[in-house]
């Protein structure tokens, strides 16, 4: 080639129309359209199902279905008729585009967006003089004292919010146990004694309830507490976190530190406590330390003794605040 | 009147106190063993035959103590049995967990290797090294009669579903283990897994679930598994992992298909 | 004139006196739109919503969205005597004792999770195809927004039967909204009116759900359909197919006809699925208390990838002054999630300043001509993918037989290596998908018939490729480089210099390519063939 300029490939225009057989066989457009009746048919079969279904039914019946096994016949011949009705009317309207009307690709024209210089500046004296003439840019003290009262305005409705909740106050650091609150099974409200549990067992735990109080589910969402027993040469805990023990029993906030899920599950052998929710673990010989997952803080343990009739109390309330951080914590 | 008189003459009899009492005492024997049969599972008559000791003896010396130790004293690679009861070894071997085919992380339910007379021949002989919790009749856990379901549902998600998950169908644990699925298991083996801890699992002490809570339990299992799976076919029982995979594949999927159909040119 | 027709022109008389309608109707009637299987995932995703309108009405007439103490006196025996909240015992009572309840439940929890798939693919498909270019920058900023409140309204949604699993979701909510710096503990005591769970929480979200976000979906659909109306749809490039045009079938019948019909078949599929596939059995789970938990707990999959990112993150919190700040929450849960959907949001704004294209563009890109875009469209999918699937960690472990640990490990190595690595691998793809594409133009087709020439040799007949297919493979721009100039024609060095030397090389990364074949290069080639 002797010239420098490249031909790129032209757009050879809207490639020929193919017609369908529909389109010039009369006897394929009569297929076309029974098959789209057929179609429509069926449609008509899914709706009866339902509503015969829904009518006549009992709702005890059950069916077995291969593959899915016992079935509810009253839940499944109400769907199926549902999903019968909706999904062959669908597909007759689409089998009668696709196969009757025409397929004959249309062109449109785009229009550019942009308005014509003309408009623009039309709109733009508008703004200026009408919108101008309402004085706004010129007369300040209007334009101060509306920014004063809309500013005022907005904050009404956010004010009036206020009555959405309590302030929290002390309620994300206080729990129900006590100095002398006993343990008990929960659910069963059974008060524990040492002998009651062998090494390696678990028991889920709550604060008994005074006289007259009701357990809500805030309650349990502070309080729950689980107890393990392990043989006491397996601690490996400082002389203060042993004295919350009691013979190889030990007791720890059942809300997890992270984002307070219960941390239920114990594994026997080795002596973890797995959360289900993110997987953090918590080694139970030394006092519930994070060794896996993103949990940043052991549980906090509850310190136990026994009372005068040999049943497990609480020493003392938890020395931290039990279940997920937050700003104003400041116990590490 | 006349059976009023005849009573009336034994009343003065000189047995008649020392009859009373026993027949007090039979009374109220007779119905507390009744009472306590009742919901307490029972266990299977310590009457282990000294033949019976001496034969799993002999099927734990060829079976057992090569990792167990030939006095079930234990190794570096499996714990020592004394004191584990009749409860552990009818449930370890009789659901196949033992003998261990892989020292992997955890044994695993399979095929038993021992028949129940062999099963029964080494409970025996690993309950005569020590006192331990004794094996259950199956039999005798009439979960059906003496069980509660909706307590047993309450007591099943408090106490086992953060490790089996929700419906019993397991879940895993760390590094590697799991807790199996509930599905199809024995009525008698569960009993004897929340009494012996076999593994991972910690003890649930009969204090702290009582017997008869025991039987909820396992009667609200039997229920979930029995039940027809209501609003069609489960996508597992393990939550919305598998309902979203299935609403791509086979929702967005096929609708998708549809899609190309519908744009597709007729013939 | 017939009885019909006479009645139809009294109709089309009173309307059009009243409104003036028959000019718009009549231009309307006759509107152009493309047809590509592609173009319908919106179409889904509008479909369900409608769909879930449809079915969450009829569930508002039984749900009662109140947290207070009632005990169980249904039909589902295992639950009986139960105490529970009464938003559950309704929910129950739907599933077991109203006909057609459980049905309705599993349709609008399937077409919900339809829903968020459809938009998914349908925003995936819009940013590979390069649909977000001007004109239709607003556009794409509704559709990120309705995504964005699609995961809200999912979550709020499957909260509202208040049982074991979905309540398990708002505690961990709550634990984020706690976390929040400073103001954390007064913004959840607020939401929940007190200590967690409270009593107010449920009726809250139900008023979300069900009038504020539907009613926030309905505004922003319909301004989102607006715009394509006004703005008219894409269209791929092809034969006859340009910038000022659009190229399809009218409204009347064949878009209706089609439109409407596929309406039905995603109705059809939803409610077979509803009939079929059980899908959230809150019987089972039982009703929600902090003091229970399953094993392989998750979130709907929308929400999947967060949970994965949570279950992901170091052990990080800073205690410092007396206060705490939990970064291990807020990074996964705040900090990431936004950083990406800003990124998202901005995303046609990015790329018009990084090519430096400010022109209209209605003809769609195919991604291999656009290897960058494409390169990043796939490396965010692969973080996503990555975070999504260590969000079900604990499921996979059990059925693969694998460990917890081992896998959050994978996940905590993958997600930074992975996505670069995709983006590496995409590119070379896409630039080698473009050498194919010019080899096919300038060589033709193989048509797999060896014929031996009269010296001997081999070779493979070529067929030349129409002059259509030609055109669709070479009609493509190739985008320049924007240089960088770092001083002036006096010598003077240019402000910005920095920014605009990233700009330059970014631009010069976005604008490689293989170049696209030419007919002089084809003619040139000719010669040679035979």
């Amino acid at each position: 080639m002797t010239n420098n300029s490249i031909e790129k490939f032209q757009d050879p225009g809207l490639p020929e129309h193919i017609h369908r057989k529909a389109d010039h066989d009369e006897k394929a457009a009569k297929t076309a359209e029974r098959q789209v009746a057929i179609l429509f048919l069926l449609s008509a079969v899914g709706t009866v199902l339902a509503i015969g279904s829904y009518i006549f039914m009992p709702q005890d019946v059950v069916i077995f279905i291969p593959i899915m096994g016992d079935q509810n016949a009253a839940q499944l011949f109400l769907g199926l008729g549902i999903a019968m009705a909706t999904f062959f009317l669908g597909m007759g309207a689409v089998h009668w585009a696709k196969t009757l009307m025409p397929d004959t690709e249309v062109v449109a024209e785009r229009h550019e967006f942009r308005s014509e210089e003309s408009d623009r500046e039309d709109f733009v004296a508008t703004v200026k003089e009408q919108g101008g003439s309402a004085g706004l840019g010129r007369r300040t003290l209007i334009k101060r004292s509306l920014g004063l009262a809309g500013g005022l305005a907005a904050l009404t409705p956010i004010v009036m919010l206020r009555d959405l909740g309590p302030q929290p106050k002390k309620q994300l650091e206080t729990t129900s146990w006590e100095a002398g609150t006993r343990l008990v099974t929960d659910p069963g409200d059974r008060p524990i004694k040492p002998s009651d549990l062998e090494v390696g067992a678990v028991a889920q735990v709550l604060p008994a309830l005074k006289d007259g109080e009701e357990r809500t589910l805030e309650n349990i969402g502070k309080d729950a507490v689980l107890l393990i027993r392990l043989n006491p040469s397996e601690f490996n805990l400082d002389s203060e976190r042993l004295s919350w023990t009691h013979d190889g029993i030990i007791a720890f906030s059942k809300i997890c530190s992270h984002m307070g899920c219960a941390v239920a599950l114990y594994e026997q052998q080795t002596k973890h406590l797995l959360c289900p929710c993110h997987q953090s673990t918590f080694d139970v010989t030394r006092a519930a330390k994070v060794i896996f997952g993103p949990a940043a803080r052991p549980l906090p343990q509850l310190a136990i003794t026994l009372d005068s009739e040999g049943y497990l109390v609480a020493k003392q309330p938890f020395t931290e605040p039990v279940g997920p951080s937050f700003w104003e914590r400041n116990t590490k | 009147m006349k059976s009023f008189a005849r009573v009336s003459k034994y009343r003065r009899h000189k047995f008649a106190g020392p009859v009373l009492v026993v027949a007090a005492l039979l009374t109220i024997g007779s119905a507390f063993s009744i009472a306590s049969a009742l919901p307490s599972a029972t266990k299977m008559s310590s009457g282990a035959t000294t033949t019976q000791i001496a034969e799993g003896k002999k099927i734990f010396a060829a079976g057992c103590s090569s990792c167990h130790g030939l006095n079930a004293e234990g190794s570096s690679i499996a714990p020592a049995l004394i004191g584990v009861g009749a409860a552990s070894v009818d449930f370890q071997v009789g659901t196949g967990r033992m003998p261990m085919a892989d020292m992997s992380q955890q044994a695993e339910r399979k095929p038993p290797k021992y028949n129940a007379e062999e099963t029964a021949a080494l409970a025996a002989y690993v309950a005569s090294l020590a006192p331990g919790p004794s094996a259950v009749d199956g039999a005798n856990l009439n979960y059906e009669r003496d069980g509660n379901t909706a307590q047993g549902g309450e007591l099943f998600r408090t106490n086992c579903a953060m490790c089996h998950n929700f419906a019993a169908q397991g879940g895993a644990l760390s590094q590697g283990k799991y807790a199996p699925t509930l599905m199809g298991v024995q009525p008698k083996y569960m009993y004897e897994a929340m009494i012996t801890g076999p593994q991972s699992m910690p003890i649930f002490s009969d204090k702290t679930i009582t017997p008869a809570e025991k039987l909820s339990i396992i009667k609200w299992i039997k229920a979930a598994q029995n039940e027809p799976s209501l609003g069609g076919a489960t996508t597992g029982r393990v939550g919305p992992v598998t309902e979203g995979l299935l609403a791509w594949l086979l929702g967005l999927g096929s609708l998708i298909g549809v899609a190309v159909w519908l744009a597709a040119k007729a013939r | 004139m017939s009885q019909k027709e006479r009645i139809i022109g009294g109709v089309a008389n009173y309307v059009d006196e009243r409104t003036g309608a028959a000019k718009w109707l009549n231009k309307n009637l006759k509107k152009v739109f493309p047809d590509h299987w592609s173009f319908m995932l919106g179409e889904v995703a509008l479909y369900s919503f409608i769909i879930l309108l449809l079915s969450g009405t009829f569930l508002t007439f039984w749900f009662d969205p109140s947290q207070r103490d009632v005990i169980y006196n249904g039909s589902y025996m295992p639950l009986q005597h139960v105490q529970m909240s009464a938003a559950y015992a309704s929910t129950l009572h739907i599933s077991f004792d109203v006909r057609g309840g459980l049905l309705m439940r599993q349709i609008h929890h399937w077409a919900a999770l339809l829903f968020m798939a459809s938009i998914i693919a349908h925003l995936l498909r819009v940013f590979f195809t390069g649909a977000f270019r001007k004109p239709r920058e607003a556009n794409w900023l509704i559709g990120v927004g309705l995504v964005t409140l699609g995961i809200v309204e999912g979550f709020l949604g499957y909260s509202l039967p208040d049982d074991l699993l979905s309540g398990t979701g708002i505690r961990i909510a709550e634990a984020i909204l706690q976390a929040i710096p400073v103001v954390g503990s007064y913004i959840a005591f607020f939401a929940f009116g007190g200590a967690f769970p409270g009593h107010v929480f449920i009726p809250r979200i139900y008023t979300v759900h069900v009038l504020l976000l539907p009613g926030a979906f309905l505004a922003l659909i319909t301004i989102h359909l607006m715009l394509v109306w006004y703005q008219k749809h894409t269209q791929y490039p092809g034969p006859g197919r340009t910038e000022k045009n659009v190229v399809g079938y009218p409204l009347m019948p064949v878009y209706m006809a089609k439109a409407g019909g596929f309406f039905g078949i995603v109705f059809g599929v939803t409610a077979f699925l509803g009939a079929v596939a059980s899908i959230n059995p809150i019987w089972l789970y039982g009703p929600y208390t902090p003091g229970q938990i399953s094993a392989g707990s998750q979130p709907d999959f929308y929400m999947g990838w967060l949970d994965g990112l949570v279950r992901m993150s170091p052990p990080i919190e800073t205690h410092a002054f007396g206060h705490t700040i939990s970064w291990n929450i807020l990074i996964p849960g705040l900090i990431v999630p936004g950083i990406l959907f800003t990124g998202m949001a901005l995303y046609p704004f990015i790329e018009s300043y990084i090519s430096g294209d400010k022109r209209e563009h209605h003809l769609l890109d195919r991604p291999r001509n656009v290897p960058n875009r494409t390169a990043l469209g796939v490396m965010s999918l692969t973080f996503i993918m990555v975070v999504l699937i260590n969000g079900g960690n604990d499921l996979i472990a059990t059925h693969f037989h694998m460990s917890i640990n081992q896998i959050m490990w994978m996940s905590r190595i993958g997600v930074f290596i992975l996505p670069p690595l995709s983006f590496v691998i995409t590119k070379r793809i896409c630039l080698s998908l473009q050498r194919a594409d010019r080899d096919l133009v300038l060589h033709g087709r193989e048509t797999g018939r060896l014929v031996m020439l009269p010296h001997g040799e081999f070779v493979e007949v070529h067929e030349p490729i129409s002059a259509e297919k030609a055109w669709t493979l070479t009609s493509h721009e190739q985008p320049k480089a924007i240089p960088h100039v770092s001083e002036d024609a006096n010598g003077v060095a240019k402000p910005k210099s920095l920014v605009n030397k990233l700009r330059s090389r970014m631009s010069t990364a976005n604008a490689e390519q293989r170049p696209a074949a030419t007919a002089t290069e084809a003619k040139e080639l000719e010669g040679g063939h035979h």
